[in-house]
């Protein structure tokens, strides 16, 4: 195996040629039962004990389908807009590999559940329609673990040992449409739809999408034509790609390879390729010539699939309101742009502004504490904003407190560094670190005369009516009471102990 | 008379009303097996211990005054292709030689229930795939009208033990003519019910779209109470039927044919016939119309594509379902001395693991379902699966039943077809179609052919969950045979 390729820089290959993307999900889906038996589908169980004759595939046992996510996949149909089929069969896909027990898989061929479907993902303020091709349901394989050798991978293995709890998880399978035309935002655009699934398979509760378990995994096609060209090129098919991060990286990786084969008068191969996560890069794998011919035949140990129209009204009727439609609502209600909308949405702040406003807080100030102060935080430490250690109710609080007057934002955000920092509720903090505006006219009084003598030049400015210098001294008001002073008061104060008005 | 040569019915009530023990029934069949299986070869397993066992654990419930079945307590033999936990299962195969599974199959489990004593487990055809249990990876069954000859297949064990008196019960499977072929072969009666019908969970599948586990027995009431003890919904075969069983004990008690219409198949008869097979089914038919049936022909113009098209989805089914059989999991495996990838493994395990016959069928099932050749082959197979089906239809708007002849010949020499695999595939010819539409079939006996004095079987098809009328019309033959005859057909058997 060799890493060594060459590339062409992103901003050049976008010069001269376009991609066009496709993307092959699969999603594992949360059901208790395995998708044709009766086991369990808990993650992190001990290597082979949620298994039976079913999922190990011993002679003579059978299939029996899972209703329930049959229910899921008709779902994810729905919310993607697709067709469900009136009447489907599984299919057996033949191949042999030793995690695969009956060495082939149930899956479904010609005839998906769902079909014809479309997701709204939006990049940089805008929507881009990604167009579903199918979605369908099978079965998950076994894992195996290959044991020596310097690839993890099999060749070169001295052993392999595999954990059968996996085999038969039910897995759904969502594959686009060849998606042209995203031009420089392809891995943007890649990433925003595997974002916006992740959160469509979370609203609807039929997964737990969690990428580092391995219950999303995707599969990236990329291939490049040159610019003007309307013959579309030779596609590769990344494996293995496993974060959201990754997502975007190979889909970048892929066409700065491409783009420099093509430039070098070369050819892509039509291929699957492994994407390793620590490098970001791409290796040869499968090529089209070697592709397996899988024998697909209907599964004859299953009957049809024939959700009646009635079944699928009642399901339309009860999805949940789906991500994007409730950004478009949350918009409306906050009376927020598209930007900012994306930016909240890219912050992951959406929920907790959400949250935030149903504590009371107007959607402004709701806004501007998690995308402003927090995010900066969250930022500097590296953490999610929904990591960050303050609830909404905690926010709430503080923005009570700020418009009862009784903290101004310099201090409310010392109350909340004292939350971040474990020091209690924001009460608490005010009250430990004595965080209260100073309202005694008096104590400002002599505060600002003093300051008022130390600074004559400044005095003497404002009297002779250069009022803008009074911002000096109300600084300096504000210095001296360690910002516990009311500013709006201390510049009125200054203002009528000058002489002058504005 | 001796307890082996009682039917299931009397040995069930002798038991039930405590005139013998279930002991003293299972060690008389465990005698003749001891006597007669050396030279019939019809059991690859023989479970003394355990049979006795379960003989005893009937008597007990006899003495504490527990209601028995009908079939409590009777012995039985059981076709080596389902799986039973206390009993290795082959499947007549090399690949799976001394394999113990961990879970019973629901008619094993069913049987045990209706208090059904395994004797062990019978000889076939490997995975079920042939028509004389030659493909057996454990030597051919023998048929005990002539040692030289074949039982049948791929039920050849199961329909041998039943015709030698080694057991009066047997199961078996059909996905081909497994059952009646050999039924009729031996003498006996064979039934194949409505696909579905009877659950194929643990049986170790060859073609799972017309495999059908089902009884033989002597006469046809014995058969039907096997049928009702093992048949009926299963919610571990996601295709297996919800309707009841169809009232076959019933049918085989009423034994009439008055008023039924028979059809004749028109296609089959004729050239490649044996004249003593058509001479004893023209005799049937006369017969049935002497009872007071009424006989009319009836064409079923797609019967003729029914063995290609055969030869074309089982063998698809079963190159994917015999996949699993790759020595990772379960089984023999070959070449694994730490030189080897998996996959060389699983071809050596598979090379060494299967027979001639099984490779055969997994490499034209593989070609039939390449990309390219599907459409042609697979594709146009289903078509006339169809088709088969509505001629099925269309003639079961005229007739109740359809009658034919079993199988074309009587029981063939060992080793005359053994390498001709098209005149072993003849053998199904006339039980194919039912299998391809899923229709309810049964073989009884009706006489020796003239030239060799060998059993010939009278085919009764009936619709999709018309199995009462099989056993309606078998009764109904049986009874005026044996009226005629002073006796059952296996009287005529020379004894082993
Ligand atoms: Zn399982």
């Amino acid at each position: 195996m060799t890493t060594t390729q060459s590339v062409m820089p992103y901003d050049e290959a976008l010069e001269r040629f376009e991609p066009v993307l496709g993307l092959e999900t699969h999603v594992e889906l949360g059901t208790e039962s395995k998708m044709f038996c009766g086991c369990s589908t808990a993650f992190g169980a001990p290597p082979n004990t949620h298994v039976c004759p079913v999922c190990l595939a011993l002679p003579g046992a059978l299939p029996v389908a899972n209703d329930k996510a049959i229910e899921s996949t008709i779902r994810i149909g729905l919310a993607l807009n697709c067709t469900i089929a009136e009447w489907c069969r599984f299919a057996r896909k033949n191949y042999f590999y030793p995690d695969m027990p009956k060495n082939y898989q149930i899956s479904q061929y010609d005839e998906p559940l769902c079909s014809n479907g479309y997701l709204d993902v939006e990049v940089n303020g805008e929507t881009v329609r990604i167009e579903i091709e199918r979605v369908h349901l099978e079965e998950d394989t076994g894992k195996s673990t290959h044991v020596g050798g310097a690839t993890g991978r099999i060749h070169g293995a001295d052993y392999s040992i595999v954990d059968y709890n996996r085999a038969g998880i039910p897995l759904v399978e969502i594959v686009t449409k060849p998606i042209p035309g995203t031009d420089r935002l392809a891995p943007e655009v890649a990433r925003a739809y595997v974002t916006e699934l992740r959160e469509v398979m979370r609203t609807l509760g039929v997964s737990d999408v969690r990428m580092e378990e391995g219950s999303l995994r995707c599969d990236v096609n990329v291939s490049l034509m040159p610019r003007g060209s309307a013959e579309w090129g030779t596609r590769t098919e990344t494996k293995n790609v496993n974060s959201l991060r990754s997502v975007e990286r190979a889909v970048r990786g892929e066409i700065e390879r491409q783009a420099a084969i093509l430039a070098d008068g070369g050819k892509i191969v039509q291929e699957t390729r492994h994407f390793h996560e620590d490098t970001g890069a791409t290796t040869s794998g499968r090529s089209k010539e070697e592709a397996q011919d899988y024998r697909y035949f209907p599964e004859p140990d299953l009957l049809p699939i024939a959700p009646s129209p009635e079944w699928i009204a009642e399901l339309r009727g009860e999805l949940p309101e789906l991500p994007g439609a409730r950004r478009k609502r949350l918009q409306a209600e906050w009376g927020v742009s598209e930007l900012d909308m994306a930016a909240m949405h890219n912050a992951g702040a959406i929920d907790l502004v959400e949250a935030t406003v149903e504590a009371g807080v107007p959607a402004a100030d709701a806004r501007k504490w998690w995308m402003g102060e927090l995010a900066r935080r969250a930022n500097e430490s590296g953490r999610a904003l929904a990591e960050l250690p303050i609830t909404p109710g905690q926010i709430a609080r503080v923005v009570e407190l700020v418009s009862s007057g009784a903290l101004n934002d310099k201090l409310a955000r010392q109350v909340l560094e004292g939350v971040l920092a474990g020091e209690g509720s924001p009460d608490e903090v005010v009250e430990a670190r004595g965080l209260r505006i100073v309202n005694d006219e008096g104590e400002l009084s002599s505060i600002i005369d003093q300051v008022l003598s130390a600074n004559a030049d400044a005095a003497d400015k404002v009297r002779a009516g250069k009022i803008a210098a009074a911002g000096a001294l109300v600084g300096g008001v504000m210095k001296a009471s360690r910002g516990k002073a009311d500013a709006a008061r201390a510049r009125e104060l200054i203002l009528e102990k000058l002489g002058v008005s504005e | 008379m001796s307890l082996i040569r009682k039917t299931a019915a009397e040995l069930g009530a002798l038991i039930a009303s405590g005139e013998v023990s279930a002991v003293e029934v299972a060690q008389a069949h465990l005698d003749r097996i001891a006597e007669v299986d050396p030279q019939i070869n019809a059991f690859l397993h023989v479970a003394a211990d355990s049979a006795l066992a379960q003989a005893r654990a009937v008597d007990e419930r006899r003495a504490a005054g527990e209601p028995l079945g009908p079939l409590a307590g009777v012995p039985i033999a059981h076709k080596d292709v389902f799986t039973t936990k206390d009993m290795p299962t082959t499947a007549g195969s090399k690949i799976l030689e001394g394999y113990r599974p961990p879970y019973d199959a629901t008619v094993t489990a069913r049987l045990r229930e209706a208090g059904l004593v395994i004797l062990g487990k019978t000889n076939l055809d490997e995975f079920a795939m042939g028509s004389s249990t030659e493909n057996s990876a454990y030597g051919p069954t023998r048929n005990p009208w002539d040692l030289s000859r074949i039982p049948g297949g791929s039920s050849g064990g199961s329909s041998a033990a039943v015709a030698a008196y080694q057991a009066p019960l047997s199961t078996g499977t059909d996905t081909g003519g497994s059952i009646r072929q050999p039924a009729a072969v031996t003498g006996i009666v064979g039934m194949k019910p409505t696909y579905g019908g009877s659950s194929r969970y643990g049986l170790i599948a060859f073609a799972s779209s017309l495999d059908t586990p089902g009884p033989f027995a002597r006469n046809v009431l014995d058969a039907a109470l096997l049928h009702e003890a093992f048949s009926g919904h299963d919610s571990m075969d996601s295709t297996s039927i919800h309707e009841p069983v169809p009232p076959v004990v019933e049918a085989a008690r009423r034994a009439d044919v008055a008023g039924l219409r028979v059809g004749v198949v028109k296609e089959f008869g004729g050239e490649g016939y044996q004249p003593g097979v058509l001479a004893r089914f023209r005799e049937a038919v006369d017969l049935l119309e002497s009872l007071g049936a009424k006989v009319v022909e009836v064409s079923c113009p797609s019967f003729g594509y029914a063995l290609p098209a055969y030869y074309l989805i089982a063998p698809s089914e079963c190159s994917s379902n015999l996949a699993r059989f790759d020595g990772m999991r379960y089984g023999l495996r070959v070449g694994d001395d730490g030189t080897r990838s998996a996959e060389e493994v699983m071809a050596l395990t598979r090379a060494a693991g299967f027979g001639p016959e099984v490779k055969r069928r997994i490499m034209l099932g593989t070609y039939a379902l390449s990309s390219g050749y599907y459409d042609a082959y697979y594709g146009s197979a289903q078509k006339v699966r169809t088709l088969i089906a509505r001629d099925f239809e269309a003639a079961f708007h005229q007739v109740d039943v359809l009658v034919s002849p079993t199988t074309p010949t009587t029981a063939f020499p060992i080793g005359e077809r053994a390498d001709d695999p098209m005149a072993m595939y003849l053998a199904d010819l006339c039980t194919i179609p039912a299998n391809l539409s899923g229709n309810a079939a049964i073989s009884v006996p009706c006489g020796l052919a003239d030239e060799d004095g060998l059993p010939v079987g009278l085919q009764i098809m009936a619709p999709v969950l018309g199995d009462d009328r099989c056993y309606r019309v078998g009764a109904a033959v049986e009874k005026a045979l044996e009226d005629r005859w002073g006796g059952p057909l296996l009287k005529e058997a020379p004894s082993l």
